[in-house]
């Protein structure tokens, strides 16, 4: 024999790959297995450093893997097979470039020889994947596959997070090859991502902030991803200036919603306030978020009279929708850290009591106002229940898509980053039942809630059965109007009350549901019931499908009506026929 | 501002085309020009032009250079969302450096006899286009310059008998002693 057969680095491909995830620091994957990764599962097997968690389908081991990483800070991984298994990671990666979250996806390829020969479950991975990817490759040489392994998760993580994908074919996976650990060289020398923000940049920056009068801070899910003291730092940037401070969807909880300065959240569902401020300011601070069209209503007519500052990592972010006056590109964190330092050194916290006391009056139109009924749940009210319940518990929270997700965000109060996982630019319905089993797997003693709708619960129910295999007692609270409520309203709102294809007729009933997966399944219709109802489902130890009867035609407001600008929101107590129609009147002329 | 019922803010944008030409030097691996291309289409970006060949073998260094239309803010965006790119070294935008020499290189083949003959020929020697084939009935002209200047070459064949063109795309350097 050889030397070369005792070299601890010479191991087949499959092998490598459970290396490669053991040195990046990865205990937890979510996968399907397949033909063409049965290798790796071999591998899995005979190891006992990485869990690999089952899924039902393999999108429910993407949402869920994101779910993980969003919540921990950390890359999600995902293991798939080659075709149907790499099709259906198509959702969750588009999902995860959208919304910047580091994703790991290794995918199973026939081998090498039949690539191109339509062979039993081929299909061009990398070339569907492409264009959802931040990157992604196909390892055609053993030998290459440790230095893609490792560039893979330094991309994934680096600069503004992302999916990456590995395509790996199964002849790739059984042939030796050498390994090593990870190394700088690993990475394109064409791949550099600035960090640090240009000190010119920051200077005028702080001179913007020293002289605002009417100053907001704009955060979004760039400081989230940037780590605890991009957080830290936001923070205080709000403490010592005395700023308002709204954030995107993606944002919320970088700022204690708690906290004096918050305005809740903006855009389309925004408060007033914040969409007001947003709209009269003269400075405005954007941290990490991308001037996103839910955020800014009508371009043209978006916070016409300031000056802009935008801080991302992203050149691309920059200049995208809306032109910014001081560009800064960098890493939020970073960024933060030297404008704090700049302002504190040279600069006073300005006087805008004025400012505050405007803020006053449109937060005194207490724009999320709704009627609570005694004899129906209102969806908000439940919301807010269960807020109540959960307040000062360790609590994560995960969303489908739709008024639930908006309801969500208006009414629960984020603490801490890191504790709300939404789909935000890719709006997948589905999300959030598998979110919560990679949250539930990241933070096995926490509770983690799925607030869902009951047309979006049902696109991934299946992994339910996930959550029961691995006794991961999460929540699903499921809004239940019967309808697809954001379709069924901007279908009243916008296409006459033609409610095309939007009821649900044939519903499951919920609790026999959770019953048929091993869990647990309650139910609830009336308003007195909803406290006791939620504290059991906390008590629960096992995965609960909460089935909350809720008033079926309930609109989400305040809502800034398509083509309006930010100070032409419409309120719930101007949302009667009328205003609506008058609001909407540009569109309807037209249906 | 009438519009039809939608939850998207549908705005039409008035500012001017422009047309640019943009140098990428990218690592010349697979897929990395199917990136390029996928961006484009992806994003609905125009491409005018393409050109792409391995330039320096050693350093496996390719050298794509793209002439595309679109406003100011569209063309900044294509040039942050190529430069974003993994493989992609550095984007140049020859256009706003103002010091660039662009050529392209066509093949015309142009068919005819007689008078329209001597006239092709005659119009491919002011020109300085060369005849890289000929049969009796027949010349291939092989002609180098600016996208005009081919153009131009191009409407004089065809009355002359132009039968088809094969033209390279756009390739462009910076002038002076400095690389991009």
């Amino acid at each position: 024999m050889s030397d070369k057969s005792h070299d601890p680095n010479q191991m087949t491909g499959a092998a490598m790959i459970v290396r490669a995830l053991i040195d990046h620091g990865v205990t937890d994957i979510f996968g399907y297995p397949g033909g063409a990764v049965l290798p790796i599962y071999d591998e899995i097997f005979q190891q006992s450093e990485v869990q690999h968690i089952l899924v039902r389908h393999e999108q429910g081991a993407g949402h869920a893997a994101e779910g993980y990483a969003r919540s921990t800070g950390r890359p999600g991984v995902a293991l798939v097979t080659s075709g149907p298994g790499a099709t259906n990671m198509v959702t969750p990666l588009t999902d995860a470039l959208m919304d910047s979250i580091p994703l790991v996806c290794i995918s199973g390829q026939v081998p090498t020889h039949l690539i191109g020969n339509d062979a039993f479950q081929e299909c061009d991975t990398v070339g569907i994947t492409r264009p959802c990817t931040k990157h992604n490759w196909l390892v055609r040489d053993v030998n290459d596959l440790a230095k893609v392994l490792h560039e893979a998760f330094y991309v994934a993580t680096t600069g503004r997070p992302g999916p990456v994908l590995v395509d790996v074919p199964k002849d790739v996976q059984f042939a030796t090859g050498t390994y090593h650990p990870p190394r700088k060289s690993d990475v394109h020398r064409s791949y550099a991502p600035r960090v640090k923000g240009d000190a010119t940049q920051i200077r005028k920056a702080v001179a913007l902030l020293a002289g605002a009068k009417r100053p907001v801070i704009y955060s979004g899910g760039g400081v989230i991803n940037s780590g605890p003291e991009a957080t830290r730092l936001l923070r205080e940037l709000v403490e010592v200036t005395g700023f308002p401070i709204t954030s995107t969807l993606m944002g919320l909880g970088a700022y204690p919603a708690s906290g004096k300065s918050w305005l809740g959240m903006l855009g389309m569902h925004g408060t007033y306030e914040a969409n007001m401020t947003m709209h009269d300011c003269d400075v405005m601070l954007c941290v990490g978020a991308r001037f996103d069209d839910r955020i800014t209503g009508r371009v043209d007519a978006f916070s016409p009279g300031s000056k802009k500052i935008h801080i991302d990592i992203d050149p691309s972010s920059i200049n995208k929708n809306i032109r910014v006056d001081v560009p800064i590109i960098g890493d939020c964190g970073n960024i933060l850290g030297d404008i704090l330092q700049v302002f504190k050194a040279e600069a006073k916290k300005p006087d805008i009591k004025a400012w505050w006391q405007q803020i006053a009056q449109w937060r005194a139109r207490n724009s999320l106002y709704y009627r609570k009924s005694n004899d129906v749940i209102l969806p908000q009210h439940a919301i807010q229940s269960l807020f109540e319940a959960t307040r000062g518990k360790d609590t994560y929270i995960t969303t489908e898509v739709g008024q639930h997700q908006m309801w969500a965000a208006q009414f629960y109060g984020f603490e801490e980053p890191h504790r709300w996982m939404t789909s935000g630019g890719l709006g997948t319905m589905g999300y959030g039942l598998p979110a919560a089993v990679g949250v539930q797997v990241a933070h096995p003693d926490s509770l983690v809630i799925d607030i869902a709708g009951d047309a979006s619960v049902q696109m991934t129910m299946q992994e339910m059965s996930t959550a029961v295999q691995y006794e991961l007692p999460i929540k699903i609270f499921i809004l239940n109007n019967q309808y697809m409520g954001m379709v069924r309203q901007w279908q009243q709102l916008l296409h006459g009350n033609r409610l095309s294809h939007s009821y649900s007729e044939a519903m499951p009933d919920f609790v026999k549901l959770a019953e048929a997966y091993g869990g647990v399944g309650i139910q609830v219709h009336k308003p007195g019931d909803l406290d006791g109802a939620i504290q059991e489902m906390i008590s629960v130890k096992r995965p609960v499908l909460f089935d909350c009867r809720v008033a079926s035609l309930e609109n989400c407001f305040p809502m800034i009506p398509s083509g309006k600008a930010h100070n032409e929101m419409l309120l719930p107590e101007q949302a009667n026929d009328e205003a609506t129609a008058k609001a909407f009147a540009g569109g309807k002329a037209l249906v | 501002m009438n519009q039809p019922a939608s939850a998207y803010f549908i705005e039409e944008r008035h500012d001017p085309n422009e047309t640019h030409t943009l140098s990428v030097l990218v690592q010349n691996e697979p897929g990395v020009l199917a990136r390029v291309i996928g961006l484009f289409s992806g994003r609905g970006y125009n491409i005018e032009s393409l050109t792409v060949s391995e330039t320096e073998s050693q350093k496996h260094l390719s050298r794509i250079t793209i002439v595309t239309t679109g406003t100011p803010m569209v063309i900044e965006q294509i040039k942050h969302q190529l430069d974003r790119m993994i493989p992609v070294y550095r984007v140049v935008d020859m256009t706003l450096t103002k010091r660039s020499i662009e050529r392209e290189l066509a093949m015309v083949k142009v068919r005819g006899e007689g008078e329209h003959r001597v006239e092709a020929l005659r119009l491919a020697d002011a020109f300085r286009a060369r005849v890289i084939d000929a049969t009796t009935e027949s010349f291939v002209f092989e002609i180098t310059g600016n996208t005009d200047k081919i153009n131009q070459f191009i409407d004089l064949m065809r009355p002359l008998g132009l039968v088809e063109v094969s033209r390279t795309g756009v390739a462009a350097i910076g002038r002076g002693p400095e690389g991009m």
